[in-house]
């Protein structure tokens, strides 16, 4: 099995980078390409956000991204390793290992505590009970619901629910942190709270960001945003003072 | 580690749906606990019948006037006389004793009590050749034989209807009008395989029974037994041929008596349940695969209802053996609840169906195995089988299963 390493690229190769990378869904008439020959690449400790109108392929991007998906055609480097070159086991190694993936619809178990659920990701990466229990505690305090750790998803509001499926990414420190939509139904309020979180993540413990948002308020916590529009970029500035 | 991990995981998941997990195990329950009732007492009744045969103890044949025995068939072939069982005695080699009897139903009356039954005829060969002993008192003596006096032996139903626990002995019992002393009582001997009952029966000295109660010399029965099974032929053909001789039956015509071995009747009644039980096994097995076919629909609708559970732990970096492997642990630890259960159910089930059915509680250790493979075997299966399908999704396709 292959065992990518993202810190051996050094600091030369970029942590992402997709190359003329291309989605197609379905066969014949009825494909659809989502994404066409898209490159992009970013770096180490960068906050970026993806916009874009709806079905211009954000979401099929962060899915290749996280590896939960694969391109149908050009290349994804993960630190310099080519993940389509990887055998499913490998790619679940990296998600393990490497990535932390907010859904844009929370994706919790059901009738799982809050703490159970932040702990799943360590209980696959074999960490121990005692330290499971507290390092799920603790990512459970970093997103604010200490207190709240018995409580089960559908005795959560949606918000709150946003923020433990953040806990369960962030509890294995990840070296990047993918966030489709992460304040797509939630208030102002939450939704601010929330940018706070990531850019702190990505601040203090230096975890590469990435995030899918319409809201040009949130995306104006990242570094760098990238828009797509049918399936291709259309431009890459800098967010800040533009 | 891994299989800790999937332990806990599975464990968990079986908790987290106590319902489905109840539903489960209630069709493992059932399939089994069905299987090995009806197997169980089916072995028991077999167990049964051939007990009987043994009881039989001789080889016994069976002659009777009249071609084929059968439910309505009037005989008009004439009865055996005593000199028959004299001559049989007397010409055929290899035979232990010959009984000949004959029957009527009558009224026993003791007392004010009354209970309607059937008086045999006969001698003492009888007892030798039914390998039927006395639990008190004695048999006939010579002189009752011989002067057809009015003495009776009483099966055990027929003394326990008229005497409950009291001591027959001594008393008189009348046969319609003809008033008995009782000289001993049978050991009592059950249901016959036929269900009926073998204890109700009172004996008199053949004699006695043609002068006093019948009115006339027929014998209508001749029941011998054969000194060694092996012989049992040899002694078919001797008498079917010195009894159409006696019969003065020409060479053209047919037999006008028939002789039956009691224990090709009994194997045949065995083979027969025998039918039974494997018919009831098939019953069984139907009900096993229903309550398999229970257990793949739970399974199957739970892991389709679980492919996004699926997506989530492969999202989250869980690998496709350790998904497989935590529902691996549900299906075996249910099934092998679902069968554990089935067995005492199973168990106390038929000890108590045993017990009111009047057969006895055979465990055959085979079919609880059996049982427990085919439903850990479903289980486990059905268990296993969609969720590999399931975990082989890319994460994202199981996530977006609906
Ligand atoms: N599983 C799929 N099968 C077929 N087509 C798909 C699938 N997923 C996405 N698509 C198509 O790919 C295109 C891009 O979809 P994608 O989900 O990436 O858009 P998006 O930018 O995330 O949109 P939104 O902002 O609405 O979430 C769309 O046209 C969509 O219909
Ligand atoms: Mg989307």
């Amino acid at each position: 099995m292959v065992h990518p390493n993202p810190d051996a690229g050094g600091a030369g190769s970029p942590l992402i980078e997709f190359r003329t990378l291309s989605k197609i869904y379905g066969t014949g008439t009825a494909a659809v390409a989502a994404l066409r020959g898209v490159d992009l690449t970013i770096d180490a400790g960068e906050f970026v956000a993806f916009m874009g109108p709806s079905g211009s392929g954000k979401s099929t991007a962060m899915n290749i991204l996280g590896c939960l998906d694969v391109p149908s055609a050009g290349s994804y480097r993960f630190s310099g390793t080519a993940v389509e070159t990887l055998d499913r086991d490998a790619r679940a190694t990296l998600r393990r290992h490497y990535l932390g993936f907010v859904f844009q619809g929370f994706n919790l178990l059901a009738r799982t505590s809050a703490l159970e659920n932040v702990e799943l990701p360590l209980l696959y990466r074999r960490v121990g009970p005692r330290e499971r229990h507290q390092r799920a505690a603790e990512a459970l305090a970093t997103v604010g619901l200490t207190g709240w750790e018995t409580h089960t998803p559908n005795e959560l509001s949606g918000g709150q629910q946003q923020r433990v499926a953040i806990a369960r990414a962030l509890v294995s420190l990840p070296t990047v942190l993918l966030a489709d939509e992460p304040t797509g139904n939630l208030d102002t309020v939450r939704s601010h709270d929330i940018m706070h979180l990531l850019r702190d993540l990505n601040q203090t413990r230096g975890i590469t960001v990435v995030m899918v948002t319409h809201e040009a308020e949130m995306a104006a916590y990242a570094s760098r945003i990238l828009s797509f529009r049918d399936g291709q970029l259309e431009s890459s500035a800098a967010a800040r003072g533009a | 580690m891994m299989l800790w991990n999937a332990l806990l995981l599975g464990l968990r998941e079986i908790r987290r749906n106590m319902l489905r997990s109840f539903l489960t195990v209630l069709g493992i329950v059932i399939g089994v606990a069905a299987v090995i009732v009806i197997v169980t007492l089916g072995t028991g009744a077999t167990l049964q019948v051939k007990d009987q045969i043994g009881s039989l103890g001789s080889n016994m044949l069976i002659v009777r006037p009249g071609q084929r025995m059968g439910p309505g068939m009037t005989s008009t072939a004439p009865a055996f006389t005593v000199n028959d069982a004299a001559a049989i005695t007397r010409e055929i080699p290899n035979i232990v004793a010959v009984a000949p009897t004959n029957s009527q139903s009558a009224t026993a009356i003791a007392g004010n009590a009354n209970w309607a039954t059937t008086v045999t005829g006969a001698d003492n060969a009888f007892f030798t050749v039914r390998a039927w002993s006395l639990a008190s008192g004695r048999v006939f003596n010579d002189a009752e034989l011989r002067a057809g006096r009015a003495v009776c032996i009483l099966g055990a139903s027929v003394k326990r209807q008229l005497f409950g626990a009291q001591d027959p002995l001594a008393g008189t019992l009348r046969l319609n009008k003809l008033a008995c002393e009782i000289i001993g009582v049978l050991v009592a001997k059950g249901q016959s395989t036929m269900g009926a009952d073998q204890d109700d029966l009172v004996i008199v000295p053949l004699r006695t029974l043609q002068r006093r109660i019948v009115g006339n010399q027929d014998i209508r029965l001749l029941q011998l037994s054969v000194r060694d099974a092996a012989d049992t032929d040899r002694v078919r053909t001797d008498l079917e041929r010195l009894l159409r001789e006696r019969r003065h039956l020409a060479k053209i015509e047919e037999n006008n008596f028939s002789i039956m071995d009691m224990k090709e009747i009994m194997a045949t009644m065995a083979g027969t349940t025998r039918t039974l039980t494997g018919l009831l096994g098939a019953v069984g097995a139907v009900s096993l695969l229903v309550g398999g076919i229970g257990i793949m629909n739970i399974m199957l609708v739970s892991v389709t209802e679980r492919t996004r559970e699926i997506g989530i732990r492969l999202a989250i970096g869980a690998l496709e053996h350790e998904v497989l492997l935590q529902f691996l642990v549900e299906a075996v630890v249910l099934s092998a609840l679902g069968g554990v259960l089935g067995i005492v159910v199973a168990v106390l089930g038929s000890l108590v169906l045993a017990h009111a059915l009047g057969v006895p509680f055979v465990l055959e250790p085979g079919i609880i195995v059996l049982a427990l493979l085919f439903s850990g075997v479903v289980g486990v299966v059905f268990g296993f089988y969609p969720a590999r399908k399931a975990a082989r999704l890319n994460p994202i396709d199981a996530l977006r299963h609906e």
